[in-house]
């Protein structure tokens, strides 16, 4: 096998491990019915970290992603609820907002040659506080066309509902392969990461690409918002705080990198479905505080960056010999 | 001509890096650019591949002119460029890097398959046999550097620069890489060869153009050139222009010895060496850049650890294994590059001078603002140091009295052997005597001092002993009357007669 599909195989090999774990344990965890809840309770955390793997394969990193979802819950909840807009209009006005939000971060990065965590950072605060203009409570959605989105589904063997956000869940990833691994711009981005200067010399246009990865990762973060809302009819200021971390984490999981320049979108979502596994299997358990999900993501992702140092060790040492 | 250069001249701010230089490439040539640090070789290879604007003059290319803004639109009218330290991303795939830019597709999507093909039809001729799947850094530096090659190649395919391309391969590596360049030679490449290593540049190149001080020097075929001659041109000196009055008169004069240094080694960096050093005496080590001086300094300060041998004084051997180490047992070093290395740009000359101090002595005990205020005020005046007080920042002295300020730090900490890399570079005429008086004066006070220098005139005038570097090997030494610009040149340049010198 080509050494750099390693992290990718060991990711696999640990959920797939893992869920035979989970499936000696509790059987049914094998059906159908697991499988359609694993992606429709992760599908706003896969979509935003198939933005976030771009973002760090590129070396830099995006900590606005989880205000911006919930700026996404709270703007669809209070616009449909004041202006009588139709969702998809509504939704097209968010993906704007939150495309030109994650450029104009990417626009200051490249152009104050400022760090990404800085400017993320700030924009983390600024999306929440704007959210937080627009309403402070929980904002309930009563529209029809929710209704009919939440209830659209297809019913797998088994009675497992595979539903519309777990089905745009796996689009994205999708997208994301291609764009990452099958796209110029995807060579662009792997290229920033292995080093700017380099990049440069090679003919990268380093502003534009720089500006079109924090796009994509808001256009990403607005679609998870979209998703999100629709997973809990509601948007609330409050919701979702923290969940740049778990994208990271679930991205790291996934094989990628976290200094950039290696790693694969299918990966990502190895590792949200790794992340949701524990949680599910917590569940099922029962007697198990849903802290243990927290504890075994921190062991996953210290093995994971452990994997990866001992990896690079060993490809350097490959190189002497 | 391929391309001609004329009156090239590029001027920064306080230097002129280049004064008028001329340069012809031919197709079919290799044409070696020779010249130690400063003399202007970068800035013209920065010039040619676009990175920087000239100043005045022409570049011309199959007799059109050219001014190239960027890299890639000196690559697209021709020129292209390896560097030493490899220009392509280790983290994607040969096929990937070899492609990159003009990836060929297939509906808007990166044709993988066919991705792969044209890399292997680029590599094709080189003699590689690689997976071009596979990354980049799973490939020895050699193999990266064809690699480079061979992207510069197809998308330039007139002009070739190769800047240093060999000094992180090894003898084999470079046999495979000479290979290639004399095919691309028989193929009617242009190639313009930047090394230190004087070997390489007579059993590869057609003809040789010398650098120094911004100026072209000379340019002739390899083959009329012989080594002294060469060596003269680099360095400056003519033999018949010799330097009288070896100022030393104590030469002879019976030391007691402060160190001693035995089988002193790293691999990679500098073959083992024997070096006894007197109390109180000067030591000098002459080489050409890259030939292991700086890197024989770094070893005795612990910057890098020895592989092999030990260091010694009366009472027995001394830890060097890192400047910490080195600093408690009495060393100190001024490197070459002092405004990286040397001194911290931002903090006032007190507190410069005061850093090493605090460091000897521990944080639990500082040095109060006024001892290090009279501390600053004793050595500005020692020094002559010219700057408006004690608490002027440091990064706004010229680079004489930069220079000054590192020597006063390490002055104040009084070590008893301290190294001193190119301690005049860059700084004027004035300036450069005070640091010589200064040497002087310190070592009748009995502290022995190591000078690393390009500058010949500065090692004859200031050393009672040289210590001549070549390849990496310490390979002969000089003492008293025989310390000449002829006996340095000599040593520098053929092996039989240096050892026969020393």
């Amino acid at each position: 096998m080509n050494p750099r599909l390693y992290p990718l195989a060991a990711t696999i090999a640990i959920f797939l491990v893992a869920w035979v774990i989970c499936v000696l344990q509790f059987p049914y965890m094998l059906s159908t019915r697991v499988v359609g809840n694993l992606l429709t309770d992760n599908a706003y955390l896969g979509i935003v970290a198939v933005g976030m793997t771009i973002v760090i394969l590129s070396g830099g990193i995006d900590l606005s992603v989880g205000s911006v979802i919930a700026f996404a819950g709270v703007f669809i909840s209070v616009m449909l609820r004041d202006s009588g807009l139709h969702p998809l209009v509504v939704f097209a006005l968010l993906l704007v907002l939150t495309t030109a939000f994650g450029a104009a971060m990417g626009w200051l990065i490249h152009t104050l040659a400022m760090p990404p965590f800085i400017v993320t950072l700030a924009g983390m605060f600024l999306a929440r506080g704007l959210a937080y203009m627009l309403t402070i409570d929980s904002v309930p959605i009563n529209h029809g066309f929710y209704k009919f989105l939440n209830d659209a589904y297809w019913l797998m063997p088994g009675k497992g509902r595979l539903t519309l956000i777990g089905v745009v869940m796996l689009l994205t990833v999708a997208v994301g392969m291609v764009v990452a691994h099958r796209t110029k711009f995807g060579a662009s981005v792997l290229a920033l990461g292995g080093g700017e200067a380099t990049a440069r010399l090679m003919g990268v246009r380093v502003g534009a690409t720089t500006v079109a990865i924090y796009a994509f990762s808001g256009f990403m973060a607005g679609l998870a918002g979209i998703v999100f809302s629709i997973y809990t009819s509601s948007g609330y200021p409050l919701a979702t705080v923290g969940t740049e971390l778990t994208a990271i984490a679930a991205v790291v999981i996934g094989g990628t990198l976290l200094t950039g320049g290696a790693g694969f979108v299918f990966g990502t979502l190895i590792g949200v479905l790794t992340m949701g596994l524990i949680q599910t299997f917590i569940v099922f358990d029962g007697t198990l505080s849903s802290w243990w999900t927290k504890i075994i993501i921190g062991i996953l992702l210290l093995s994971f960056i452990l994997l990866q140092k001992g990896l690079m060790r060993l490809s350097t040492v490959g190189q002497r010999a | 001509m391929l391309l001609t250069i004329r009156s090239l001249t590029k001027t920064f701010p306080g230097t002129r890096a280049l004064d008028g230089v001329d340069f012809d490439l031919a197709a079919g040539e290799i044409h070696a650019l020779l010249g130690e640090n400063g003399a202007g070789k970068s800035t013209l290879i920065k010039c040619l591949t676009g990175a920087y604007a000239r100043d005045a003059g022409k570049i011309s290319l199959d007799g059109q002119t050219v001014s190239p803004k960027s890299t890639s639109e000196a690559q697209e009218l021709g020129i292209g460029t390896v560097y030493q330290e490899v220009n392509l991303l280790a983290n994607l795939t040969v096929a990937q890097n070899l492609t990159f830019g003009r990836e060929p597709t297939r509906f808007g999507m990166v044709d993988g398959r066919a991705q792969r093909q044209q890399a292997e039809a680029m590599l094709e001729g080189y003699g590689l046999d690689i997976d071009v799947s596979r990354d980049l850094s799973t490939y020895s530096v050699a193999v990266r550097q064809i690699v480079a090659i061979a992207r510069a190649v197809a998308l330039s395919g007139k002009v070739l620069i190769l800047d240093e391309p060999t000094a992180s391969l090894d003898s084999r590596e470079v046999e495979t890489l000479f290979g290639v360049m004399r095919k691309l030679r028989d193929q009617g490449m242009g190639m313009i060869f930047v090394s230190h290593f004087l070997d390489q540049v007579f059993s590869l190149t057609d003809r040789v153009t010398v650098l120094r001080n911004g100026r072209k020097i000379t340019t002739e075929r390899t083959a009329d050139l012989d080594r002294v001659r060469l060596i003269e041109h680099m360095l400056g000196h003519t033999l018949e222009n010799e330097v009288a009055g070896h100022r030393k008169a104590d030469h002879g004069l019976p030391r007691s010895e402060l160190l001693r240094f035995e089988d002193f080694g790293r691999r990679g960096h500098i073959e083992p060496f024997n070096l006894s050093v007197g109390e109180g005496e000067v030591l000098g080590l002459a080489g050409l850049l890259g030939s292991g001086r700086t890197e024989s300094a770094e070893l005795m300060f612990g910057v890098a650890s020895a592989h092999s041998g030990s260091a010694q004084d009366k009472s027995g051997a001394i830890d060097l294994s890192s400047p910490r180490a080195a600093i408690a047992a009495g060393f100190g070093f001024a490197p070459e590059e002092r405004k990286a290395d040397g001194i911290v740009a931002d903090l006032s000359v007190r507190e410069n001078i005061a850093l090493a101090m605090q460091a000897r002595r521990g944080w639990a005990r500082p040095i109060s603002r006024s001892e290090q205020t009279r501390l600053a005020q004793d050595y500005i005046a020692r020094l002559d140091i010219r700057t408006s007080g004690p608490d002027q920042v440091v990064g706004d002295l010229s680079g004489g009295n930069q220079q000054k300020v590192v020597l006063a730090r390490w002055l104040a900490m009084n070590p008893r052997f301290l190294i001193l890399d190119e301690p005049t570079r860059g700084i004027d005429v004035g300036a450069h005597a005070e640091i010589l008086r200064l040497i002087d004066e310190v070592t009748k006070e009995g502290m022995s001092i190591l000078v690393i220098s390009s500058e010949l005139d500065e090692l004859i005038a200031v050393a009672n002993r040289v210590i001549v570097v070549r390849d990496r090997r310490h390979v002969a030494e000089l003492t008293g009357s025989e310390i000449t610009t002829e006996t340095i040149v000599r040593a520098i340049a053929a092996p039989e007669q240096g050892e026969d010198a020393a």
